[in-house]
């Protein structure tokens, strides 16, 4: 074994996966040998103030894909005895996981749900919360079932209800399924969802923090992010930066699916790049060529081979023109075409814009048909500028990302794989016979 | 009168307390999924139901309804076979699996089979790309799946046996599926315990445990820096 391959495996820092290989770590019995809500106990002992200093010191920044800083989030949460700040507050954690590529929560929440819970016992404590709802995505049955029962059975052994271990702090905790909608991914439609409407994202300000969840104090946070926390108690703050880089700091969960030997989860060290990630993964599979790959999910700009040494972390990958995103890193070779591939991510889009705004709802519907157009060999030059342009038009003019996610795979494809386009279009490849059954 | 029976109603409002007080109206989601529950689909007799459990108009609910995928408008059969044909699932033969399926079973997208059985939808990405191409049955996952072995979980179907999926129990109806997504327990004792991870999940988790490396310096006793606010 080669230094060079030693240094690989290095990188791997499983933490938030750790207990998966655990059988039965989902049980609350096998949790607790393993660690398990010794950082609830920690931390009912400590000031809330002192924890949202712990989470700030710590570095650690939203899993769901924005990268918010966590600890600045939680402070934000007015704690005055003003109108506001006298409402109650309202912990909302983010499982609607549906990002196209994006894989990583739901193992979290079937094999170590009480990890998630006792984040967010703690993050509700620290904000000064006596209610949380975890909205899961509807269609994630299993990880669900185990959820719920998790939440079962931490309501039996004291650890939510009233009065959690004597401290005084009581907090109810409600698993509430959605009903397949990809926007309730984005966090004002998921309030609005969660408040029993269409779920639609909402305008911006006022934010969550003061307007959120029956209009009032609301933290919204991701699994990822919230079953950080309990680490980030047990560990120090100090500890948890030893891994990632100064301004991304800690493990990621890095979600590798496509033309690779072995796709799956490996938690890595922030600022792994995807030249050492393939490694780890045993490379790519026989006979294929790396040619395009997401960062981090379908809405994160391509990038290409040229890109395997970027640094995955948030600074590095925005400096390459992309977004670090969910590190949902999909992996396509030469033997797969960036045109369809960006067809059927666009498809996606169009399904699930909620249809609120105008550019989204319309543009998504127009840019699919145009991709229908140049794959079957009607498509014009013409119709690179109409998708650039449409591009533009619903770039930042929606309430929401949806719209800006959507048009990252058009302008990086046609950035990037221009000559890909051309051939269809100028009948170098054959038109492809797109199956009615996948169109919508 | 109503297909809806006391021991709905009693679910309704177990649901309905779950939120604050002046909050009823967050059980809608959860009260279409428990209509669903009994009829298979959300009526306009489950559309009524529960307009009149949070005195809402029933135009109020069926925007609601109509809005999200998983509420089905009309009857829909006993198992929904959903396939994922979204980007990397299709490139990955999601695509052959779902014309397969479809050619079999005779149905297109959002179909049913003449007996009832089966319902066909091609899925957008159902978060399990590390699996693909994957299709689910009522949302439990078949993974890795084969236009071969595609066609092997929906002929089981229509015999009436319930195919074991990759990582969870055995699938549920879509009736009794949609029960518990209106929060209420599978009372079957393997429905927790069965589905263990499945290597793709593990990948990284294995290469760490052979190569012996883990998260160095991880001590629980690491004490919480206090601030001079004081309890």
């Amino acid at each position: 074994m080669t230094s060079v391959q030693t240094s690989v495996y290095q990188k791997l820092t499983p933490v938030l996966t750790k207990r998966w290989l655990s059988p039965d770590a989902w049980r609350i019995d096998v949790y607790e040998q393993l660690d398990g809500y010794a950082a609830m106990r920690k931390a009912l002992k400590a000031h809330p103030d002192d924890l949202i200093a712990l989470i700030k010191d710590s570095g650690l920044r939203g899993r769901g894909g924005a990268g918010f800083p966590t600890g600045l989030k939680w402070g934000f949460i007015p704690q005055t005895n003003d109108a506001v700040g006298k409402r109650p507050h309202y912990l909302v954690v983010n499982a609607d996981e549906g990002e196209p590529g994006t894989c990583k929560d739901l193992p979290l929440m079937t094999h170590d749900p009480h990890s998630l819970i006792e984040g967010c016992i703690i993050a509700a404590y620290a904000i000064r919360s006596s209610k949380a709802y975890i909205y899961i995505r509807g269609e994630a049955v299993h990880a669900a079932r185990r959820l719920r029962n998790a939440v079962n059975e931490a309501y039996a052994a004291g650890y939510l209800g009233k009065n959690i271990l004597g401290s005084g702090f009581d907090l109810d905790l409600v698993v509430h399924s959605g009903a397949g909608a990809y926007i309730c991914g984005e966090e004002t439609a998921l309030l609005d969802s969660l408040e029993g409407f269409r779920g639609q994202p909402r305008l911006r300000p006022p934010f969550p923090a003061t307007h959120g969840l029956y209009a009032s104090p609301t933290v919204v946070n991701n699994v990822g992010t919230i079953a950080s926390v309990p680490y980030i108690v047990l560990g120090g703050a100090a500890w948890w930066k030893t891994m990632g880089t100064e301004k991304s700091s800690g493990p990621m969960i890095y979600s590798l699916s496509g033309r690779i030997v072995n796709p799956g989860q490996y938690e890595c060290s922030m600022g792994i790049t995807l030249r050492e990630l393939i490694e780890l993964a045993g490379g790519m599979l026989p006979g294929h060529r790396l040619k395009f790959w997401t960062p981090g999910g379908s809405s994160t700009p391509l990038l290409t081979a040229d890109h395997m040494d970027v640094p995955l972390d948030f600074e590095s990958v925005a400096a390459a023109g992309s977004i670090l995103g969910t590190t949902a890193t999909q992996i396509f070779s030469d033997q797969d075409c960036p045109v369809y591939a960006t067809y059927r991510w666009l498809e996606f889009y169009h399904h699930e814009s909620c249809g609120k705004c105008t550019p989204c709802r319309e543009g998504n519907y127009w840019m699919v048909r145009i991709y229908e157009r140049i794959l079957t060999g009607e498509g014009t030059l013409e119709d690179l500028d109409t998708l650039l342009d449409t591009s533009d038009n619903i770039l930042g003019r929606s309430f929401c990302g949806l719209g800006d996610g959507a048009t990252s795979p058009v302008t990086s494809s046609i950035q990037y794989f221009k000559q890909d386009y051309l051939d269809y279009i100028e009948h170098r490849k054959a038109p492809m016979a797109l199956s009615k059954g996948g169109a919508h | 009168m109503t297909v809806f029976s006391q021991e709905i109603v009693d679910r309704a409002q177990e649901i309905i307390s779950r939120y604050p007080p002046d909050r009823e109206r967050s059980a809608l989601l959860p009260l279409l999924h428990l209509v669903q529950s009994v009829e298979g689909y959300v009526s306009p007799a489950g559309i009524a139901f529960c307009a009149d459990q949070l005195g809402l108009q029933k135009a109020s609910v069926a925007a609601v309804a109509s809005f999200y995928t998983m509420y089905k408008r009309r009857p829909t059969g006993d198992f929904l076979v959903s396939v994922c044909t979204n980007t990397m699932c299709n490139v990955l033969g999601g695509q052959a699996v779902y014309d397969a399926v479809s050619e079999r079973l005779g149905v297109g997208h959002d179909e049913t089979t003449a007996d009832g059985t089966i319902t066909l939808e091609h899925a957008e990405c159902l978060a399990a790309c590390d699996y693909g191409p994957v299709l689910t049955v009522n949302y439990d996952f078949f993974d890795n799946v084969t236009p071969e072995a595609a066609i092997d979980v929906v002929e089981q179907l229509r015999k009436g046996e319930r195919p074991q999926p990759s990582r969870g129990a055995r699938p549920c109806t879509l009736r009794e599926i949609s029960l518990q997504l209106a929060g209420f327990a599978d009372e079957r004792p393997e429905a927790v315990t069965d589905g263990v991870p499945g290597e793709p999940t593990l990948a990284g988790l294995r290469l760490a445990a052979k190569h012996g490396v883990s998260a160095a310096g991880f001590d629980i006793n690491t004490p919480i820096p206090s601030r001079e606010a004081a309890k």
